[in-house]
């Protein structure tokens, strides 16, 4: 799943660094990540919080607040065009119509004091111009597809009368309504139990068979990386340390952290023949102020040598298609 | 690994027919109170040395079982049979006392540990309250020992909570409930907060100090994986209600209640080639305020038979495959 073939990418990040002033010190949140997302595709971005993952996304669609933060550093390439040096009218402009954003807390994200229905409106007679009529009809038509049930009533209720899950639903319509190339989509189902999970799991899915569009999916649950995505990106300490396709990525994990992330999850099916220790990484997430030198993960790393505390190992392919920031 | 109780010996903990009910709003000038029916005559014991996992989606009624066996929320009616002492009828001096034997980890080790006070002394505290330590040093030397067993260092009392991260925290939280020497400690989704990473590593903890110093768990999660992992029986509770209790083997392996069935097949595996089939549940979990009628499972069941299931509440019973199941169709 190398995006279309010959075609470029959709989405391509080279050389990002995000930094964050702090009274600390700079706070090195992403440093020198590359990512590229294909038409249609869908990239899992996995990792531990502070891992930079969702820094990331909010970079790609400028909602870092600056100051204090500051993309330093790096290009952020969407359909060929720079949006790291674009104004903030011409932001506006990608923003919902091209890149749209789930995230993880949907409480927080709808404004408490609209009606679902006018907030969704909202950005469709923003972005495309329909009058207030024609943009509700739109909202309670896209309340329909995330399967809303009664939406035409749905759409004059409030956020708080909704449930997590159906907030979650209502989230999705918004970020559709204006036909996105892409979705980026920050643990969209964190907050959710397991059977909501699922269910807004499966209209993801549904979704993107119906509208066609590329999903950046982040997320700290390897189990939902594994059901949804093709291929996968793994995080640490604001770099990108293994990146493949989702088969190899769980059958043959190359980087020492990702080995020891599949294997510190408890299976449900493996567990129930054989209870074994569950294999723990030791250790903490470094800081990312005063990072060690070297490979990020070498003070965690069982394998680590004295090489990995002086350099930086490279994201280099291992094959095509599976890279591998590791020495070893 | 037995799907039953060790039947020779009484279990350390039984609850009986645990209800809780709380009553919301009902003001001078307003309608009828609300009830929500959190706990629902719940029964289960804990083996001595044993965990007992309670899974569930919010809103089960989980936690609030957890809290009921303390009563740091009062049970509205039923038993809980700690040591054959029942807990319900204690008053405060006997209730102090019982809170030796019965601990509690919580979720949030941000919001369970006072930001004023020193590691040491929130480890501590306990011995003061139950006078355990005679002196000083006495005090000094079981901190760190307490310290030094949850796998943190001598030097870390003098420190306060927001200079340790969330596998830290709650492994002072951990350390802290060890203090008295309890013989069951309820852990309230002790690794929800937590990355997988360090998750694993809290997780290998618990099991650690209940080989070392004999403990029961009630293991309380809405993760069934970690769950499973840790728990030797598991009781699946909808609604207020347990609608099942096997072994965490046999649970797994073939549930017999289809709540169960759904809730195992929704969680995500890590295994890209086997993307299971999925039972979706439709709709969400009703109000407990207005649980439906019979069993609250069957406005979402994929098997259900009406008219039975929506007038006749299950009840739990041990089934052939030594499942307890409270199911009309399963048993």
């Amino acid at each position: 799943m190398q995006g279309n073939g010959n075609a470029a990418p959709l989405l391509e990040i080279r050389g990002l660094k995000t930094q964050f002033a702090t009274d600390d010190g700079m706070v090195r949140a992403v440093d020198g990540v590359d990512l590229a997302i294909g038409r249609g595709e869908t990239v899992g971005v996995v990792g531990e919080s502070g891992c930079g993952k969702t820094v990331t996304a909010m970079s790609v669609l400028k909602l870092i607040a600056m100051p204090p933060g500051r993309i330093v550093e790096g290009r952020i390439l969407w359909r060929g065009r720079d949006l790291v040096p674009l104004p903030a009218d011409a932001m506006d402009e990608v923003r919902a119509k091209e890149i749209a954003m789930v995230f993880q807390e949907p409480m927080t994200s709808l404004n408490p004091v609209y009606t679902v229905g006018e907030q969704i409106a909202e950005v469709v007679r923003r972005h495309e111009g329909l009058s207030r009529q024609a943009a509700l009809e739109k909202a309670v038509h896209m309340l329909r597809l995330v399967q809303v049930s009664n939406p035409e009533r749905r759409a004059h209720d409030y956020p708080h009368q909704f449930s997590g899950g159906m907030r979650q639903r209502v989230m999705i319509a918004m970020a559709l309504s204006c036909d996105p190339k892409l979705l980026i989509a920050d643990e969209p189902t964190t907050a959710l139990d397991v059977t909501i999970q699922a269910q807004i799991l499966e209209l993801l899915t549904e979704m993107k068979s119906r509208f066609g569009m590329a999903i950046m999916l982040i997320t700290h649950a390897m189990g939902v990386v594994a059901e949804t995505a093709q291929r996968v990106v793994v995080m640490y300490a604001g770099k990108v340390i293994e990146e493949a396709p989702v088969e190899r990525l769980f059958a043959n994990p190359r980087h020492p952290y990702t080995q020891g992330l599949i294997r510190s999850i408890p299976q449900i099916d493996k567990a129930a023949i054989a209870k074994t220790r569950l294999e723990a990484i030791p250790g903490v997430v470094p800081s990312l102020i005063n990072p060690p030198p070297g490979c990020r993960f070498a003070p965690r790393c069982r394998y680590a040598m004295a090489i990995c505390r002086e350099a930086v190992p490279p994201l280099r392919e291992v094959e095509p298609g599976h890279k591998v920031a590791c020495v070893l | 690994m037995d799907a039953k109780a060790p039947a020779t010996a009484e279990p350390l903990l039984r609850v009986e027919g645990l209800t809780k009910n709380f009553v919301i709003g009902g003001g001078l000038f307003s309608r009828a109170p609300d009830v929500v029916h959190a706990v629902d005559n719940v029964s289960f014991t804990i083996g001595h040395a044993e965990t007992l996992g309670l899974v569930g989606e919010s809103g089960s009624g989980k936690s609030t079982t957890g809290r009921c066996v303390l009563r740091l929320i009062e049970p509205t009616s039923g038993k809980i049979l700690f040591q054959n002492i029942d807990v319900v009828r204690l008053n405060s001096g006997a209730l102090r006392s019982l809170r030796r034997d019965i601990q509690i980890i919580f979720q949030d080790p941000f919001a369970s540990l006072n930001p004023r006070m020193t590691v040491g002394s929130i480890i501590g505290e306990a011995l003061t309250i139950h006078d355990l330590a005679r002196t000083r040093r006495e005090f000094s030397e079981r901190v760190v020992e307490l310290l030094e067993t949850v796998g943190l260092q001598a030097d870390h009392m003098r420190r306060y909570p927001h200079e340790f991260s969330g596998g830290q925290r709650q492994r002072i939280g951990i350390a802290r409930a060890l203090a008295v020497e309890p013989k069951l400690i309820i852990c309230d989704e002790p690794v929800s907060a937590l990355d997988v990473s360090i998750q694993a590593q809290v997780i290998n903890l618990l099991e650690d100090l209940q080989q070392k110093f004999g403990l029961a768990y009630l293991f309380i999660a809405h993760d069934l994986s970690v769950v499973e992992h840790i728990s030797r029986r598991v009781a699946v509770m909808y609604l207020g209600r347990i609608v099942e209790i096997a072994s965490a083997r046999d649970l797994y392996a073939s549930p017999r209640h289809p709540y169960t069935e759904a809730l195992l097949s929704a969680v995500p595996v890590t295994d890209p080639g086997k993307r299971r089939q999925r039972i979706v549940l439709q709709g969400e979990v009703p109000s407990p305020m207005n649980p439906p009628t019979g069993c609250h499972f069957h406005t979402r069941c994929p098997i259900r038979k009406l008219p039975l299931c929506s007038e006749v509440v299950p009840e739990l019973k041990q089934t052939s495959s030594g499942h307890m199941v409270a199911c009309h169709l399963r048993s």
